[in-house]
C-alpha cells in the first residue's frame, strides 16, 4: 500500500512540476502575482511529491518488500539495517529518484525564499527549473521506475554489490548528487537571465552562493568517492582517471571556474555572458556525468548501475536541456550589454586567465574521457586514453592556473601593478624554490614531479598566507590592530584563503604519496614477517574467521613495528558474501601522522619455500591523508564563504537592490 | 538485465585489487622497476578500465610475464610497447601514441589556451585603455560590495 501510495506520489509531482512550468510561464507572460505564486506553490508540492516516494521506497528496503523489483534486485534479509537504507539510492532506479528528490528540493528552496530576486527573473527561474522538473521526473516515472512491483516476488533479494557496502559509499551518493543537482538552479538562473536579457550584479549575486552550495557539496562528494575507491578498492590508490571519476571531475572544474567569474561578474560587471556560459556548463557536465555513468557507453570500473537503452533516453534529456539552453545563449548572449573595462594587468584579468586554462583543462578531461568513443566513430579505431594522458596534459594546464593564482588575490581591480605584487610573493616564491629543491634532491626515490608539486603547493600556501597577511598590515602596524583586522575580514575572504590553502595541501600530499608511495606484497605464514616500505615491518600473529552479519570473513592480525617499537595492530579482512558470491577485501590503515600504512589481506597461495600462506600487500602512502584533507578545507572554505552576512538568506534583497540600481547607472 | 549486471560486477571484481605476485619479480632491481613502470601505461584489455599493474586478472598476469621477460631481454621500451601494439592493437596503450590521428586529442586543449589568449589580447587591443584608478563611485560600489 505504501509503495502504491509512493507511485502516485511520483506521478503526481510529474504532474505538479507541469503545472509549476505553465503556471510561472503564464504569470511571467501576464504580470500576474497569483500565477507565479501557484508556480512556486507546485514547486513546493512537486517536491513534497518525490519525498514521499523516496519515503516510500525506503520504507520499501527498510523492510525487505521484495515485492518491489527494485528492492528484489538491491537488498536482503541479511544486510545490516543501515545498508538496506542505503541500498535504496545503490541502484540506476534508486539513484534517479535521488536526483530528482535534490533537484525538486533546491527548485522548491529557490521557490519559497528567492525573495530579493527581481520578480520576472525569478518566476522565469522557477519555470525553468520547473522544466528540468519534467525532464527528469518523467524519464523516473515512465522509464525507471524504482517502485514498480514484480508479478511473483522472491523469497530473498539479490543483495547490494558487497563493494558498496561501506560507510564511505553509503554517504557519499547524497552528497556528490546534491552537488550535481545544485548546478541545475544555476542552470535555471542562466537560462532565466537569459530569457529576461539581463545579466548584472544583482544577478550573479544570486549565482555565487548557489554555486558556492554546490560546489562544495560536490568537494565533499568526490573526496569520500575518493577516500573510498582508496580504502575499498584496496589497490592504494586514489584516482584513477576512470570515466565515472572524470564525470564527477567535470562539473567540478566547470563550477571552480564559474565561482571566479561569477566573482567579476559581480564585483565589476564584466565577463556577464562568459558568467552565464559557465553557469549553463556547469550542469550540462553534471547531466553529461549520469549519462556516462549509467548507459554503460565507456567501460569503467565502478560501473554498477548501468543499462544502455535507458542511456539513450538520459542522452535525449541531455540533449534537450543543453541543447535548447546552449541555444538561447547563442541568441541572448550577444545582445547582453558589455560589463566594465579593464586593463591587462587587473584582478579582472588574473581571474579571466585562470579561467581560460581551468576551461582548457576541462576540455582535456573531456576529450581524453570521450575521445575512445570518437576515434572508433571516425577512423574505427580502437584506443585507449589512460592517467598517462590525463596527468600530462591535465597536469601541464593546472600547473599554469596554480602558477598564477597566488599572484589574483593580491591584485587590484581594474588596473594592477605587476611588479609591485610580485615583491610582495617573493618570500613565498622563494620559500617554494628551496622546497621544492631539497624534496629533490633527499625525497627517495628522486623525481622531478615530486619537487615540482611541493613547490607549487607551497607557492600556494605561501602565497595566500600572504595576501592575509597583506590585509591584515603585519609586520606595519601592532599585533593588536593586524588581529583587529583579521577579525574583520569578510567571511568570504576567509573562505578564499581556506580553498586556496586546502588546494595547497591536496598538492603537496598527492605529490608526496604519488612518488614515494612504496608497494610490498609477500606469502607469509603466521610468524612471517614482511619488510614494507617507510621503514615498516610487519608480522603476521594469527588468521582467524569472522562472521559477519551478511558474509564471512578471514581476519589477518598483523602487529606493524618500526625500529622494533610496536606502532599499530592492523586487522585487515577478506570478506565473501555468499548471496551473491563476491568476495571483497576490507583494507586496514594505519595512520601515522598524515602518512598510511595500508594492509590488504589477500588469498591463500604457496610461499617461496613451499609452505602455504597468505598473499599479504602492504603499502606505504607518504601524506596520503592530506589528499583527502586538502579538497575538505576547501569545502569548508566554500561553507564559511557561504556564512558571509551579504549571502545569508534575507539579506541579499538589501544587496541586490543597491547593486541592480548601481549597475543601472553608466557601465563606467 | 541482472545477469548482465552482475557479469560487469564480476569481471570488475575479478580485475580488482593489485596485483604483484612475490615470486614472479625479476631479481634485478633496475630491470623490475623499469617493469613496474610500463605496467602503468599498458591496458588489461579484459578488465573494465585499469592497467595491468593493477590488476588481477590471469591476462594481465600473463601480459606482465611477457613484458618482464622482454625487459630482461634487455628490450626497449619502443620496442615492447610495439610488440604489444603489433598483438593486440593500440586499445592496449594507456598513452595513446602521438600521431596524426591523434593530435587533436594531445594538442585540442593547448589550441583552446592559444585560441582564448588569442581573442582576449585582439581584445585589449581593440578596447580603449580605461582610466588608472576606480573612479568614486566604483569606490563606493566595491564598499558597499564588502570586498572579496
Amino acid at each position: 500500500m505504501i509503495v502504491e501510495l509512493g507511485s502516485f506520489a511520483l506521478v503526481l509531482a510529474f504532474a505538479l512540476s507541469i503545472a509549476q512550468v505553465a503556471l510561472s510561464a503564464a504569470g511571467r507572460l501576464r504580470g500576474s502575482a497569483a500565477l507565479t505564486g501557484a508556480g512556486e506553490g507546485a514547486a513546493a508540492g512537486a517536491f513534497v511529491g518525490i519525498a514521499a516516494a523516496f519515503a516510500a521506497l525506503i520504507h520499501a528496503f527498510v523492510t525487505s518488500d521484495f515485492s518491489v523489483a527494485n528492492v528484489a534486485a538491491n537488498s536482503h534479509t541479511a544486510q545490516p539495517l543501515f545498508y538496506k537504507f542505503t541500498a535504496a539510492w545503490g541502484s540506476h532506479e534508486g539513484s534517479m529518484l535521488l536526483w530528482c528528490l535534490a533537484l525538486t528540493g533546491y527548485g522548491s528552496v529557490v521557490a519559497l525564499t528567492g525573495r530579493g530576486l527581481p520578480w520576472k527573473l525569478k518566476a522565469s527561474t522557477v519555470m525553468v527549473q520547473g522544466c528540468l522538473g519534467v525532464l527528469f521526473i518523467g524519464y523516473t516515472v515512465f522509464a525507471s521506475n524504482p517502485l514498480l512491483r514484480v508479478a511473483m516476488p522472491p523469497v530473498e533479494g539479490a543483495s547490494l554489490n558487497p563493494l558498496l557496502q561501506d560507510p564511505f559509499f553509503a554517504i557519499h551518493p547524497p552528497f556528490l548528487y546534491s552537488g550535481y543537482v545544485g548546478m541545475s538552479v544555476v542552470f535555471s538562473l542562466g537560462v532565466a537571465a537569459l530569457i529576461e536579457g539581463r545579466v548584472d550584479a544583482a544577478w550573479a549575486r544570486w549565482v555565487r552562493p548557489w554555486s558556492l552550495v554546490a560546489w562544495s557539496l560536490l568537494t565533499i562528494g568526490i573526496t569520500l568517492g575518493s577516500f573510498w575507491s582508496y580504502y575499498v578498492l584496496g589497490w592504494g590508490g586514489w584516482w584513477a582517471w576512470d570515466p565515472v571519476e572524470n564525470a564527477s571531475f567535470m562539473p567540478w572544474l566547470a563550477a571552480t571556474a564559474l565561482l571566479h567569474s561569477a566573482t567579476v561578474t559581480e564585483k565589476r560587471g564584466a565577463m556577464a555572458a562568459w558568467t552565464v556560459f559557465l553557469a549553463l556548463m556547469a550542469f550540462t557536465f553534471s547531466m553529461l556525468g549520469a549519462f556516462l555513468v549509467r548507459s554503460g557507453i565507456l567501460t569503467s570500473v565502478h560501473a554498477f548501475a548501468l543499462e544502455p537503452k535507458r542511456g539513450i533516453l538520459l542522452l535525449d534529456i541531455l540533449g534537450i536541456a543543453a541543447g535548447s539552453g546552449f541555444a538561447l545563449f547563442a541568441w541572448r548572449a550577444p545582445k547582453l550589454p558589455p560589463g566594465g573595462l579593464f586593463a591587462p594587468i587587473s584582478r579582472e584579468s588574473a581571474l579571466l586567465l585562470n579561467n581560460l586554462f581551468l576551461s582548457a583543462a576541462t576540455v582535456a578531461v573531456l576529450f581524453g574521457t570521450l575521445y575512445p568513443l570518437i576515434a572508433q566513430a571516425a577512423f574505427g579505431a580502437a584506443v585507449s586514453v589512460g592517467p598517462p594522458y590525463f596527468n600530462l596534459v591535465f597536469g601541464s594546464l593546472m600547473g599554469a592556473v596554480l602558477l598564477i593564482l597566488p599572484i589574483g588575490p593580491l591584485m587590484a581591480w581594474k588596473r594592477g601593478e605587476l611588479v609591485g605584487v610580485l615583491q610582495r610573493l617573493w618570500w613565498a616564491a622563494l620559500a617554494a624554490v628551496v622546497v621544492g629543491a631539497l624534496v629533490y634532491a633527499f625525497h627517495e626515490p628522486r623525481k622531478a614531479f615530486a619537487g615540482a608539486g611541493v613547490a607549487l603547493g607551497v607557492w600556494l600556501i605561501g602565497g595566500t598566507l600572504t595576501e592575509l597577511a597583506e590585509r591584515a598590515r603585519v609586520g606595519r602596524t601592532s599585533t593588536g590592530e593586524a588581529m583587529r583586522r583579521l577579525r574583520a575580514l569578510p567571511r568570504g575572504a576567509w573562505g578564499m584563503t581556506f580553498a586556496h590553502i586546502g588546494l595547497g595541501v591536496f598538492l603537496l600530499g598527492a605529490a608526496i604519496d604519488g612518488t614515494g608511495k612504496v608497494e610490498t606484497a609477500k606469502v607469509v605464514a603466521v610468524g612471517d614477517q614482511i619488510n614494507a616500505g617507510g621503514g615498516y615491518r610487519l608480522s603476521l600473529d594469527s588468521v582467524g574467521v569472522v562472521d559477519g552479519p551478511n558474509y564471512q570473513a578471514e581476519r589477518g592480525t598483523l602487529t606493524v613495528t618500526r625500529n622494533g617499537a610496536p606502532i599499530c595492530t592492523a586487522t585487515p579482512e577478506r570478506r565473501f558474501y555468499p548471496a551473491g558470491g563476491q568476495t571483497t577485501s576490507k583494507v586496514a590503515l594505519c595512520l601515522r601522522g598524515v602518512s598510511d600504512v595500508y594492509v590488504v589481506f589477500g588469498e591463500r597461495r604457496m610461499g617461496a619455500s613451499g609452505t602455504p600462506g597468505w598473499l599479504v600487500r602492504v603499502f606505504w602512502n607518504p601524506w596520503a591523508r592530506m589528499i583527502f584533507l586538502g579538497p575538505l578545507l576547501m569545502a569548508l572554505g566554500g561553507g564559511i564563504s557561504l556564512s558571509d552576512r551579504r549571502l545569508r538568506i534575507g539579506l541579499p534583497r538589501r544587496a541586490a537592490e543597491a547593486a541592480g540600481a548601481a549597475a543601472l547607472g553608466p557601465a563606467e | 538485465m541482472r545477469i548482465g549486471a552482475l557479469l560487469v560486477v564480476l569481471a570488475a571484481l575479478a580485475c580488482l585489487a593489485a596485483a604483484e605476485t612475490p615470486a614472479d619479480q625479476l631479481p634485478n632491481a633496475v630491470q623490475e622497476a623499469h617493469a613496474r613502470a610500463l605496467f602503468k601505461e599498458i591496458r588489461c584489455v579484459v578488465c573494465q578500465n585499469e592497467s595491468i599493474d593493477d590488476s588481477d586478472a590471469e591476462v594481465a598476469g600473463n601480459l606482465r610475464q611477457a613484458v618482464r621477460a622482454q625487459v630482461a631481454e634487455g628490450r626497449n621500451d619502443q620496442e615492447i610497447k610495439a610488440y604489444l601494439v603489433q598483438r593486440y592493437g593500440e586499445f592496449i596503450l594507456l598513452r595513446p601514441t602521438f600521431s596524426a590521428g591523434n593530435a587533436v586529442l594531445w594538442l585540442g586543449p593547448f589550441l583552446i589556451v592559444l585560441a582564448g589568449a588569442g581573442v582576449l589580447i585582439l581584445r585589449a587591443r581593440g578596447a580603449s585603455a580605461p582610466e588608472a584608478r576606480l573612479s568614486d563611485a566604483e569606490e563606493a560600489k566595491l564598499r558597499e560590495l564588502n570586498d572579496f
